[in-house]
């Protein structure tokens, strides 16, 4: 066999279903791969390699009595430190939550337990999920594994960035507003933030509660699917989790795109996208058609609407759901105070950092009396228009495609000092969450410096099998491995 | 920029949202909201005259449980990451009602 | 010269929902917990945790709507209500601000001036806080979340009552509806009900309100009329002395008779609602409405329309018992169970209140069985126990669970009806009491009843007082 750390999830499974390896062996090979490579990118918060063996071998021994039969039974797995874990540290990577160990564990971790998932820790992030570098992170950042000058993309950058460098064999993400697809891009995987109300949010830790999903990060369109399988559910514990009959995604891959109509929307190939990024999309729309489908450019518009949109509706809800961490009930609280409110301000102050803040500040404002209705209504009027933009585009077309980001994966260090600049770099992704659409990116080229682009797909609610159907036809056309068709180094 | 941030409004945003800035953090903030407003100022591009607010993407309605307890005594969870805890009680600097 | 001043208030009234569980989580609402023993993620804000609502909240609601004349919004939301409290553990109130479930009703009050109909604005549902317990030897406080969540609606009026009395007939109202629904036991000292007093006052005549201030913290009856009183006179002497009154929230304290400002530059009272994303809107179909009607009680008129018609009881009769619904269904009970409804009414309207009122309880707190009180009615027709030992077996009966017939003969306090030995007594008590036996023979009538009096002292109250009479009359 070749090295154990090559595999997809779905071909590790398989290889311990056929007793070629176990889900110690692989437990143990990512664990030592960590060790190795964890000073250079920094993926993790935590790493859990007692509670990550131990789990290992009650699921190796529960796939041996036959009791586990999942696919991905035995796979270990990196999940994003937002989402809680039972006895193990959950900091959102956040000085405010650094010594919150959790007494229950979220709804998709637990559905992933079941499919007996080996939990190797937590990965690392932006503050709260608010950023798109993984810089705001109270760890340090992450780097990207491509290349390490260059950030990984963010928020769910750890868990992109884990992926990449083979420090697990599959990772669980949350996107607000691209903070699946936009790592995944940067770090050349394969990201998708499901339908909102596909998986639970019960146990993630809220940012934009309206925008939150959870999603996978991981090297195959296969791969996508299975995790998408294992851990969506219809929650009762969830309001907003939707109850749903097709969940058979692994259905979905078909090699055959004959009937299937794309739309490419002009406005996502405009005045701000890299040529580096453009070309190696225009190519792989031409594997698309020779799949089969049916390519034809549309104009969606209001895609310049979406980000100041998307800030006041995120910023609202955050400054909302972040009034928990006040230094009562769990997290930091401040050392020394004078009463009450100095308290809170003192332990809030200290332990956000200053996006978290710059958010919460923003959200505060235009939530308040006077400024409701010009701010936060108007943003939600235009959610509508950006919904029925979408809703007629569906009209049209079984799958929207463009650009994942405008660049590929900047430099640490560049893109803090101007937040706006930052924001720009979600125009793509944001409108996907402000219409609760799926959205998905799989790897398609490189830039002249080796950094991946990646291609994003969008498809209407609930069609999460239009996305992956014509992932798969395009991974397969690659020759069936992104890794290989891109991303080999030489002599290997 | 169009939109210029008081000192009186960082205060009283700092209030209600119970965060407590430097003065340079504070010019910092009032810089950024000040050019964030001055961006999210562009929806007023819009017309939106007409338009219902949307507060939840997608049609759901009418999620509900039964009145029926299901969770027992869990206190000692509760508790477990308490910075200040006494006689099962989360302790906080004294209140004024 | 002096000007003549109105009051005008509204009232916002809460009320704890008689559920089983809290609002958005399956933790107990049961009284009495250890601290923090009835709480769950959801009711502590720990991270992540998600709020599911509870129908049966939604029920009550729409009942308590129904019942006071109000619009029922078949389609509402709920909205976040953020500020930070330590007792509030999300810090923010889930509540609902733009759409609530209920608006625009009305009830009907009675007082001695008349009859008016108090307007209610609306009904929403939300969330109660948690607790805060004061430590006077340190500095801290401690938090309890057994009751933070527990299902609330807020009742708010428009600013229709011009006077205490007014306003203790209105929130006396809302009580007994809600008591009928069987939606909440609206007991005021535990805070099952609690009001906020919105009072301005305003020269006589005059078209505008004036600004008015919010009270709060007021747990009697009796409080709530020192506070509109005490409120009255402190904002009239700020208007006579030139000043003007500020818009604020003041605690009222029953001791002192004062009440003061809850300002704090901490508080902003900017509280930004928002819809809460985690909650989905709810969109009531008629049928959901119709049930809820279909099971919506016998209400006191036609209460009171029926105990005329079925048991002939007397207007002044119906008039108390039906005042509220577990006295009616105490009525009810025992006359289903055989007994006279007279009867049963006397000792409702008698001895019952008169318990209350002394021991200063609710209706609400009646405990005894019904067949307590039966039987007692039963051994009081039979003769086996007389007038004033009924009594004193009631009382006891009120308060303890006995079995009547043998506590009755266990103390020995049946009747003696054993006429050789009420003979014998009555012939000593007329051989002590020459002057009252030419009293009565002389035509003093009153001048019998010391004799009986007198008999009965003697027989330890066991003889029954019809035969003690007769007795009298015969051997005078």
């Amino acid at each position: 066999m070749e090295n154990i750390l090559d595999l997809t999830a779905s071909e590790l499974g398989e290889a311990i279903r056929r007793k070629e390896t176990t889900a110690v062996e692989a437990t143990e090979a990512a664990l030592e791969n960590i060790r190795e490579n964890e000073k250079n990118y920094n993926c993790y918060v935590t790493v859990d390699e007692e509670g990550a063996l131990e789990s290992a071998r009650r699921v190796q021994k529960e796939i041996e009595s036959g009791k586990l039969t999942s696919p991905l039974a035995g796979v270990p797995v990196a999940i994003k430190d937002n989402m809680c874990t039972e006895g193990l540290l959950t900091t959102c990577s956040s000085k405010i939550l650094s010594n919150f160990v959790p007494t229950y564990t979220s709804e998709a971790v637990l559905n992933l337990e079941k499919a007996g998932a080996v939990i190797l820790g937590k990965t690392n992030m932006d503050e709260f999920a608010m950023g798109s570098t993984t810089e705001t992170s109270f760890y340090g950042p992450t780097k990207n594994p491509r290349n390490p000058e260059h950030v990984p993309g963010g928020s769910s950058g750890g868990s992109a960035a884990a992926v990449a460098a083979k420090e697990c064999f599959y990772a669980l993400g949350s996107d607000t507003g691209g903070s699946i697809r936009q790592p995944a891009s940067y770090c050349g995987v394969v990201g998708m933030k499901p339908t909102y109300g596909r998986v639970s949010r019960y146990g993630l830790i809220a940012y934009g509660s309206s925008l939150d999903q959870i999603g996978p990060l991981c090297r195959s369109v296969t791969d996508c699917a299975m995790i998408l399988e294992a851990i969506c559910s219809h929650d009762p514990k969830d309001s907003t989790s939707v109850e749903r009959k097709d969940n058979r995604f692994t259905d979905a891959l078909e090699k055959d795109l004959s009937g299937m109509k794309i739309g490419i929307p002009r406005d996502y190939f405009g005045e701000g996208l890299s040529d580096e990024v453009a070309s190696p999309i225009r190519e792989a729309l031409e594997v698309l058609k020779t799949a089969g489908a049916k390519v034809e450019e549309f104009d969606l518009s209001l895609v310049e609407y979406a980000i100041p949109t998307y800030y006041t509706i995120a910023a609202a809800e955050a400054s909302s759901n972040l009034e928990r961490f006040d230094g009562i009930k769990y997290g930091y609280r401040t050392e020394s105070y004078d009463g009450l409110h100095n308290m809170y301000k003192k332990s809030r102050s200290e332990g956000f950092g200053p996006e978290v803040k710059r958010r919460i500040m923003l959200g505060s404002f235009v939530l308040s009396s006077g400024y409701y209705d010009a701010y936060y209504l108007k943003a939600l009027r235009v959610k509508a228009l950006i919904k029925k933009a979408f809703d007629e585009a569906f009209s049209k077309y079984d799958l929207i495609i463009g650009p994942a980001a405008p660049t590929t994966a900047p430099k640490l260090g560049e893109s803090l000092s101007d937040p706006i600049a930052m924001y720009l770099s979600d125009i793509y992704t944001i409108s996907v969450n402000l219409a609760g659409l799926p959205g998905m990116t799989v790897p398609c080229g490189k830039d002249r410096n080796g950094l991946p682009v990646g291609m994003q797909l969008i498809g209407d609610s609930f069609r999460e099998n239009s996305l992956l159907k014509a992932a798969y036809a395009y991974e397969t056309a690659l020759g069936g491995s992104f890794e290989r068709a891109f991303f080999k180094k030489e002599g290997r | 920029m169009a939109n210029i941030i008081s000192d009186e409004t960082i205060e009283y945003v700092g209030i209600l949202a119970k965060l407590e800035l430097s003065g340079e953090e504070k010019e910092k903030a009032k810089a950024d909201m000040g050019s964030m407003l001055d961006y999210i100022d562009k929806l007023s591009e819009l017309d939106t005259e007409g338009i219902e607010p949307m507060s939840h993407v997608f049609p759901v309605r009418n999620v509900w449980r039964e009145d029926v307890v299901t969770n027992g005594d869990d206190r000692e969870n509760i508790l477990k990451n308490a910075p200040e805890e006494k006689n099962g009680m989360f302790e906080v600097p004294k209140t004024f009602d | 010269m002096a000007k003549q001043y109105e009051t005008v208030i509204g009232l916002e009234v809460h009320v704890e929902l008689a559920t089983k569980t809290k609002i958005f989580c399956g933790c107990s609402t049961a009284f009495g917990g250890e601290p923090n023993t009835h709480t769950c993620p959801v009711c502590t804000g720990m991270p992540g945790s998600l709020p599911v609502l509870n129908r049966q909240v939604l029920e009550y609601a729409v009942a308590v709507g129904l019942a006071t004349n109000c619009g029922i919004n078949r389609y509402c939301k709920f909205d976040r209500k953020n500020y930070f409290y330590p007792d509030n553990p999300q810090n923010y109130q889930i509540s609902q601000l733009y759409l609530p479930i209920c608006h625009d009703g009305s009830v009907e009050i009675t007082t001695e001036d008349g009859t008016k109909n108090v307007r209610i604005h609306e009904i929403h549902m939300e969330e109660d806080a948690g607790k805060l317990i004061h430590d006077e030897w340190d500095d801290c406080s401690y938090v309890d979340f057994n009751r933070s969540g527990v299902p609330l609606i807020e009742i708010v009026s428009e600013p229709d009552m011009r006077s205490a009395d007014e306003v203790i007939a209105y929130l006396e109202k809302l009580r007994m509806i809600i008591q009928y629904l069987g939606a909440s036991d609206c007991k005021l000292q535990e805070g099952s009900m609690r009001a906020d007093v919105n009072l301005s006052v305003r020269e006589a005549g005059a078209e505008k309100f004036g600004t008015r201030t919010e009270m709060k913290n007021l747990n009697s009856f009796k409080a709530i009329r020192h506070a509109i009183e005490a409120e009255t006179e402190r904002q009239i002497d700020i208007l006579e002395a030139g000043g003007t009154v500020v818009q604020e929230t003041r605690r009222f304290d029953d001791n002192t008779g004062e009440s003061y400002a809850m300002r704090s530059k901490e508080d902003a009272q900017d509280y930004r609602y928002f819809p809460d994303p985690d909650l989905v809107p709810i969109d009531l179909s008629e049928e959901f409405l119709d049930e809820i009607r279909n099971k919506q009680p016998e209400f006191r008129n036609e209460k009171m329309a029926r105990y005329r018609e079925e048991f002939g009881l007397p207007d002044y009769d119906i008039d108390i018992i039906t005042q509220s619904k577990k006295m009616a269904d105490v009525f009810e009970e025992t006359v289903a169970l055989g007994a006279d409804a007279k009867k049963v009414s006397n000792y409702l309207m008698g001895e019952t209140m008169r318990i209350l009122k002394e021991k200063e309880l609710d209706p609400q707190d009646i405990s005894f069985k019904p067949e307590a009180l039966k039987t007692l009615i039963s051994l009081q027709e039979a003769r086996k126990i007389n007038g004033s030992v009924a009594k004193e077996v009631f009382e006891v009966l009120f308060f303890e669970d006995i079995d009547v017939e043998s506590y009755v003969k266990e103390k020995g306090l049946m009747t003696v009806n054993d006429e050789g030995l009420l003979r014998k007594t009555v012939e000593q008590v007329i051989a002590d009491n020459p002057q009252s036996v030419a009293d009565y023979k002389g035509g003093k009538e009153k001048a019998l009843g010391f004799l009986v009096g007198q008999t009965m002292k003697a027989m330890q109250g066991k003889a029954d007082p019809g035969s003690v009479n007769a007795m009298l009359k015969e051997l005078l």
